[in-house]
């Protein structure tokens, strides 16, 4: 054996100038700087957490309490972190992309081409399933199975596998910042571009193991919210009587279900092209790039949905609650959801209406498009006759949700133009669409995921979130989006292409520059979310909500005290009415003690997720990477994971009555000795979580 | 709510067992529902063949591939397998003497391996004429869908012979009855997909 094979046997593809930090000694650019910076941050990071968890003493804390947990508040929580963290280097990378066009007008700009492609394919990657798919699951999982008064999910430990696989894929995504270049095919990786014949690098691989590893992971998720929501409803949660957002959540779950599928047999199947040359999509020896564009598409336009119905689900709560109503129109807009749901499966062909069918398909397909409004459209009816007449209170979350109606019917309008075939084929490719899909997404997924973590943060933590850094926040996140956005239009609409590194149109110019001043703003609004978490941390004391129901809210989750105990509920109540905790609060019986408590039965903690999140993460870094002993320990290593586990029967564990009884009347105890307080104080610190309509 | 109520699709415990019955209705959904999501992947990858199938870039075509006498084989053993898994449901439904289940099982694994093994002939064989996936888009396709068939299966034996060693370890504990269960769904599921194979790959290849 040479060395130079045994070299390969070892560490595969990677070599000195896989690092970023090598890059940039030998070509200390602007552009291999920026990269070499972005790979310290990553690296510096990741010690300093790895040092200040070892300082702390936490690790053993952090593998009980929270790794290892199956309870699905944990995870939810989990989830929501990842987000955060995907999110903050999502915003860099758009920001820095703003940057680039508008310097980089008729000069070199700060990056180099092939830099820029990479930063918008794991822009939109990260975005789409780093940032709001964990968002919506992490908001989901906390949330859900409250309202339905479950204990926990139907399936607790796949609960944390799939955590643990959206995790590895974003650990490589994190790694492919350090070691090698990620994709520059775009968040869709169209072969044939990202083939083996013109691409040969790990790039595509890692944008190939990434998205694979987490679309398993969703599908297992749809599944689990799926049964769940079918299964464990607490008697009397007649479908119909479950709150909205569960609805949405189950609609989602259908369509995670079925459309994540095809995602993972498109990736699969270019995987079989890049690494056992295969031909499916090859653009020789009869490969069909085409069938790639329908299988990826038959999975993208329902996870347009996927994203956008959660929010739709958050939104009804909150308008709902802060406007003192009930929910106007309930079963309309359950049923819009379903139609929307459904719809999503027949529009995917307007992603590529430009790519060769005859016109006849075309028209289908841009019918059926516009037929999403409708159901879209009774939504946003049924939300503002919410508010008629309510007394509607401007608090962050609500902030958000009107921004949403106003922000998201223009996006609504501009996607009406999209679905006419002849007009696409104008606009198609420019940065129209790009407007169009971001003024589609912010408002219908990013505000909405930000409008329910601020609505259900007291929920999970117990004290709320500083009201002035979250309008602080909002402002900027709806200020930045028009001023980044609105201009792409223009843009758009004047002909500029999209993913331009440089460009030759000195009249593109101003816009470009407030697009690149929006994009700052976004970043401060990031930045004052952040900022506003710090703060509210550290006055914790004066918005403790113990009693459990700061915004006086209608279901249920909103009955138990914040933080909720382990097993959620003391006693499973029975449900009697759509609104069942504003009913209770209305007949003076929301405190009640229950008549006697059993023991209760929890699942008890698993590796499981944990230990398939390393060796995932470990089999994709070794595939991107070649170094085949690696991968396949790595999947032996699945599958000893999953047989050991099956052998596991020591899996619950019973939580006495005695120490269900104690919680629960401290519980009751804390309640009958806070103060009820009218809304006008539910932001100041006299807000314990207790509201005047309760007694 | 009584035991003899049907708590999912398929075979149901009901009165043979009411504690796993109770169990069972929320975990034997929860695998169909995954069964659902498995069969999008197969019709995406039957829906990929058929996409392919004049993709052969003058190489070889179905008819010179495929061997009526060797699919109809396999066909006749992953049917009989089927069969046999029946009677270990019912074996373990009942709680007929153990070794029955065991027995049942045992041979609805052989007949497994033997079908893995008949195809993997198959593969060698074509492989031996140059038939492929890197010669065309269509044996490309046919890659796809075939093989992945016969992961599934070979999965399926894994599990099976998992499941064996539990029956012996644990007994019939409702873990294992579930689980049981759930195998032989998969079972009956492969089997419904290999008739897909059988009647749109082979069978229409070589008319």
């Amino acid at each position: 054996m040479t060395v130079q094979s045994a070299w390969f046997w070892a560490i595969g593809r990677i070599d000195l100038h896989s690092f970023a930090f090598v890059r940039a000694w030998e070509d200390p650019s602007l552009d291999k700087m920026i990269a070499a910076g972005a790979a310290s941050l990553v690296v510096l990071g990741a010690i300093a957490v790895f040092a200040i968890i070892t300082k702390l003493r936490k690790w053993r804390y952090l593998w009980q309490d929270w790794f290892t947990s199956v309870d699905h508040k944990k995870i939810g929580i989990m989830y929501v972190i990842l987000s955060g963290i995907m999110l903050t280097r999502a915003v860099i990378e758009a920001v820095l992309m703003r940057m680039q066009q508008a310097v980089a007008v008729n000069q070199p700009g700060i990056v180099a081409p092939e830099h820029f492609g990479e930063l918008f394919s794991t822009h939109g990657s990260i975005m789409i399933f780093f940032m709001a798919m964990p968002f919506l699951t992490g908001i989901i999982n906390y949330v859900m199975p409250l309202q339905i008064v479950a204990r926990d999910v139907a399936f607790p430990t796949l609960n944390s596998i799939s955590l643990g696989l959206t995790v590895s894929g974003a650990v490589l995504l994190m790694i492919s910042l350090v070691v090698g270049k990620f994709s520059t095919g775009g968040w869709s990786g169209y072969p044939p571009y990202t083939e083996m014949a013109f691409n040969s690098g790990v790039g595509p691989d890692y944008w190939i193991w990434a998205v694979t590893l987490s679309s398993i992971g969703s599908t297992m998720t749809g599944l689990n919210f799926a049964v769940t929501i079918y299964k464990s409803r607490a008697p009397g949660m007649h479908l119909f009587r479950m709150p909205l957002f569960c609805w949405t959540a189950l609609c989602t779950s259908i369509l995670m279900i079925f459309a994540m599928p095809p995602l993972t047999v498109a990736t699969l199947m270019l995987a079989l092209d890049r690494y056992l040359d295969f031909h499916l999509f090859t653009t020789d020896l009869g490969g069909n790039m085409m069938n790639y564009a329908n299988l990826f598409w038959l999975f993208g336009h329902p996870e347009v949905y996927i994203l956008i119905l959660p929010a739709f689900g958050v939104y009804s709560e909150v308008i709902s609650t802060f406007s003192a109503k009930r929910l106007y129109a309930y079963r309309t807009l359950v049923y819009a959801t379903m139609v929307i749901a459904v719809l999503s499966f027949t529009v995917w062909l307007h992603h590529f209406f430009t790519m060769g069918q005859n016109a006849n398909i075309n028209g289908f397909f841009g019918i059926a498009t516009m037929c999403v409004g409708i159901p879209t459209g009774v939504k946003v009816y049924d939300w503002i006759l919410t508010m008629y007449r309510g007394r509607v209170r401007f608090t962050v979350p609500m902030l958000y949700a009107i921004a949403f109606l106003v922000t998201f019917v223009i996006g609504g309008m501009t996607g009406i133009i999209l679905a006419t075939p002849p007009l696409d084929y104008v606009v198609h490719n420019t940065l129209f669409l790009v407007a169009h899909f971001h003024n589609m997404l912010i408002p219908g997924l990013l505000y909405g995921m930000l409008a329910g973590y601020q609505f259900w943060f007291p929920k999970a933590f117990g004290f709320r979130l500083d009201e002035t850094w979250g309008r602080i926040s909002f402002a900027c996140w709806v200020v930045g989006f028009y001023l980044a956005f609105m201009p792409l239009y223009v843009l758009g609409a004047m002909g500029m292409p999209r993913r331009m590194a440089g460009v030759f149109q000195g009249e593109y110019l101003p816009w470009l520059i407030i697009a690149c001043i929006g994009a700052f703003i976004l970043l401060a609004a990031l930045g004052a979310l952040f900022v506003q978490l710090v703060i509210s941390i550290r006055r914790r004391e004066k918005t403790r909500v113990p009693a459990g129901d700061p915004w006086d809210g209608r279901s249920l989750e909103w009955a138990i005290s914040s933080p909720p105990p382990e097993y959620n509920f003391a006693v499973i109540p029975c449900v009697e009415d759509r609104d069942p905790f504003a009913l209770r609060k209305e007949q003076g019986r929301a405190y009640q003690p229950p008549h006697a408590y059993e023991d209760i039965e929890m699942p008890k903690n698993s590796v499981l997720g944990p230990v398939l999140c390393i060796v995932g993460a470990a089999a994709g870094f070794a595939l991107v990477w070649h170094i085949w002993w690696l991968a396949i320990l790595s999947f032996l290593g699945i599958l000893a994971a999953v047989i050991v586990s099956s052998f596991s029967r020591d899996t619950h564990r019973v939580i006495p009555a005695s120490e269900v009884a104690r919680t629960h009347e401290h519980w009751l105890r804390t309640v009958a000795e806070a103060r009820a307080i009218p809304r006008e104080l539910e932001t100041r610190s006299a807000n314990e979580g207790l509201a005047e309509s309760a007694v | 709510m009584s035991a003899d109520e049907l708590k999912h699709a398929g075979l149901n415990l009901q009165e043979a067992d009411p504690l796993t019955h109770e169990k069972a209705g929320e975990a034997i959904f929860g695998f169909w529902v995954f069964l659902m999501s498995d069969a999008v992947v197969f019709a995406l990858l039957f829906a990929t063949y058929g996409v392919m199938l004049r993709g052969t870039a003058g190489g070889p075509v179905p008819h010179e591939v495929y061997e009526i006498k060797s699919a109809f084989i396999e066909t006749l053993i992953l049917l009989s397998s089927s069969f046999t898994f029946g009677l270990a449901s019912l074996a373990m439904k009942y709680e007929h003497k153990r070794h029955q289940l065991e027995l049942w099982l045992g041979v609805t694994l052989l007949l497994g391996f033997a079908f893995i093994g008949w195809e993997i002939h198959d593969f060698v064989s074509m492989a031996a004429k140059g038939e492929v996936p890197s010669r065309s888009g269509y044996l490309s396709g046919f890659y796809a869908l075939v093989p992945m068939h016969m992961l599934h299966v070979t999965i399926g034996c894994v599990w099976g012979m998992v499941m064996l060693v539990q029956i012996r370890k644990f007994g019939l504990d409702p873990m294992v009855k579930i689980n049981v269960m759930r195998l032989s769904l998969f079972w009956h599921f492969l089997d419904i997909i290999w008739i897909g194979i059988f009647s749109v790959v082979y069978l229409q290849g070589l008319a």
